[in-house]
């Protein structure tokens, strides 16, 4: 299935990326490139909704991680919003879920 | 009953595989809608170490998945051809609570199989590997026989 990503930098300090569809070794690299690309641009604070995403896997947690330890080392930060179980597990099996802000929507999100 | 399918070894196939290992699991055992779950994530994690054995060897052999079912368990072995791994030389991850925690974007897949699946093991040898996994519940059994099972033979 492809991966569907939508990028929203309308608000002035989170940049909100939308993620849909199977989070994976084929789709996780498309991911990899729009975070890498909206750091490049200067968006420090970002948040990836993956209410949308229906399957991840350790290489689509990879490419979050990665996201992450790229936004910290620039004094940022990427926050997620998620409260799918089948997503949510993958995080907690791996103990990332106290590694990354979790928030159950979007608004709350935004709120910090 | 058994079946096998034989996949190139490319990202776009992984999919493929979990969905029919996946069809198959929900067609015919009576298996929780979060076990089959766990067994799509299983067997994604597999494949995708799979076709990495295959691209490192520089081979382009395919990838073998095969499904074997018995009545109170469904086998899945993914197959590669790559040049094989030592199971217990597998690294441990830092705790996550260490900064260098977030130097580990990869290397996830295994302890992720091993929490998912009710039983795990490894034919590794330099001609490939063979990644087996076991999911208890036969296609009759309810959901306390199916614990039973699992306490029994899977030891936990």
């Amino acid at each position: 299935m492809e991966l569907g990503l939508n990028v929203d930098t309308s608000n002035p300090t989170y940049a909100v990326i939308v993620v849909r569809g199977e989070l994976d070794v084929y789709s996780a690299p498309k991911l990899r490139e729009a975070l890498i690309e909206l750091v490049s641009e200067g968006h420090r604070q970002l948040i990836a909704d993956l209410e949308a995403v229906e399957f991840l896997d350790s290489t689509g947690l990879g490419v979050l991680v990665g996201g992450l330890k790229r936004l910290r080392s620039n004094d940022g930060d990427l926050a997620l919003v998620c409260t799918q179980p089948r997503v949510l597990k993958v995080f907690d099996i791996t103990g990332l879920t106290s590694v990354f802000r979790i928030s159950s929507t979007l608004e709350d999100a935004l709120a910090g | 009953m058994s079946i096998e399918l034989s996949v190139p070894s490319r990202s776009e196939y992984v999919a493929v595989v979990r969905l029919v290992v996946a069809s198959l699991a929900t067609g015919t055992r009576n298996l929780a809608a979060d076990r089959i779950d766990d067994l799509k994530l299983a067997v994604s994690e597999a494949c995708t170490n799979a076709i990495e054995a295959n691209r490192k060897a520089g081979l382009d052999a395919p990838v073998v998945a095969s499904c074997w079912e018995a009545p109170e368990r469904l086998e899945v072995c993914i197959a590669d051809s790559g040049a094989g791994f030592e199971p217990s030389a597998l690294s441990a991850h830092p705790e996550v609570t260490d900064p260098e925690r977030l130097n580990f974007e990869r290397g996830l897949g295994i302890p992720l199989i091993r929490s998912l699946v009710d039983d795990l093991r490894f034919e590794s040898t330099p001609q490939g590997t063979k990644v087996w996994m076991t999911m208890f519940g036969g296609p009759d059994s309810g959901d306390e026989t199916t614990e039973i099972v699992r306490t029994v033979v899977g030891g936990d």
